[in-house]
This record gives structure tokens, sequence and C-alpha cells, in this order.
């Protein structure tokens, strides 16, 4: 059974245990591992800390956490209406940060590639928009 | 988050409890450089990452930063007792090679 959840939620760091812990609730009837959800908490939790960081360098803005779950398959989208990334090939390099001077490693993406199966990066016609899919493979436990 | 530290033999050893993301980082980066610039009579560093029940790639710049500010004093950090994620993390980073594990 396909099933849908849409978050719009104010882009700032006191939202993100929430984001990542509505992540696994909504996820839970899936039965994952531990592993399995620990890793995406942390891919989901790179992916808005991105927006909380680079996004709205003047103000700020929401941020959208769209999942979906189909059978065993787990889609998260990561969702802003920021300033988009210019140069995404750059941005998607591992150790690259456009802020260096504030200890950032520039993992993230990094990260997000390293704990789900596939993660896509796009600029949205106002924002940027992460896509990331990862397969339940275990049974729990 | 919370973070306790005792110094035994000349090492200090912090205990690193909670979840570290860019909510908490604030505090965790001013409480670690409190601990080493005011703590005195240790010649090396242990951070106890066993009580750390989430963290993600932030963790990676906080350490680089403290890492940064010990070597000027020539004392070393070392890493114990990651979790999985933790684990996986600082691999792929590489920050093993500046801050190795000890078990």
């Amino acid at each position: 059974m396909k099933n849908t959840v849409e978050l719009k939620f104010k882009a700032i760091a006191a939202n993100i245990p929430f984001a990542r812990n509505a992540l696994a609730s909504f996820i839970l009837p899936l039965n994952p591992s531990v592993d399995e959800l620990q890793d995406m908490k942390t891919a989901v939790n790179e992916a808005i800390t991105n927006v909380i960081v680079h996004a709205y360098p003047e103000t700020t803005g929401h941020v959208t956490m769209k999942i979906t779950t189909k059978e065993n398959v787990v889609s998260i989208s990561v969702i802003d209406n920021g300033v988009g990334i210019q140069d995404i090939e750059r941005a998607l390099t591992p150790f690259y940060t456009s802020k260096p001077d504030e200890e950032r490693s520039g993992m993230g993406f990094t990260v997000m590639e390293g704990f789900m199966d596939k993660i896509e990066v796009k600029n949205n016609k106002d924002g940027l928009i992460v896509n990331m899919i990862k397969e339940i493979a275990s049974t729990g436990c | 988050m919370q973070i306790k530290s005792r110094i035994v033999n000349k090492t200090l050893y912090i205990l690193l409890s909670g979840e570290l993301d860019e909510y908490t980082v604030p505090k965790v980066r001013e409480d670690l450089d409190r601990l080493m610039e005011t703590e005195r009579g240790f010649m090396q560093i242990v951070l106890d990452f066993s009580e750390l029940t989430f963290m993600d790639s932030l963790g990676v710049g906080v350490l680089i930063g403290r890492y940064k500010k010990m070597r000027q004093m020539n004392k070393p950090i070392f890493i114990t007792n990651p979790s999985r994620v933790a684990e996986k993390i600082f691999k792929m980073s590489g920050l093993y090679d500046i801050m190795p594990k000890i078990v």
C-alpha cells in the first residue's frame, strides 16, 4: 500500500529533531532495522540542515519534507523555496563547502549518498529539491 | 546534549551524551573549547562517543575544529566507542587519519 505524508515547517535548527523523529514514526510500520532507521534519519537530517544553513541567507523560510512509502521502498523529498545551488556538481563533491570558516565538513551530500540507495539534487522552479530513496531490506531486528 | 569530563593519568576523558546536530552544536563547541582551554594537567584527549545517540556530518566539522586548536598545543585527540553511524561518517571523512580510534 502506498502512503504519503507531507510536513512543512520553519527552517530553523530547533525543528531538526522533530523532522527526523517524524520520519522515524512514519516509516516504522515498514519494520525497518535500527540501522536502516538510523541511516534514513541521518540522511534527512543532512538535507534539512543544508536548507537551514544555505537556502535562506537573508531571511528564514520553510522546508517541506515529503515521505512516501510503497511496499518496502521509502522515498523522501526535502524541498525549499530558497536560493538554490548554482553549481550542483561542485556542491556534491566530497569536502566542498561554501562556508569553510564555519567548521562545515562539506560531507552533507556524501553522507546522504552513503546512507541512502539513491539521491538526486536539482534546482526547483524556486529553491532546491533533494530526492532520496531507500529500500528496506530487512524485516526488522 | 551533555558533556562530562575527568582527567586520569594525564588524559582528559570527555564523554558526549545525547544528540549532536545543528541545534545543539553551538553549545557543544563552547563546552569543548572551555574544557580544553581551562583544564590543566593533561597531555592528550579521549573523546568517548558511547552515549551519543545521534550525529551527522556536522560532528566531523566540530572535531576538526577542536583538532586544529589542540594541535597548536601538541595535544593529540583520540576517539573511542563511536556508534555505527558515527563510525561510517568518520571513515568516509578520513577523520581517523588525524584522530585515531582507540579501543
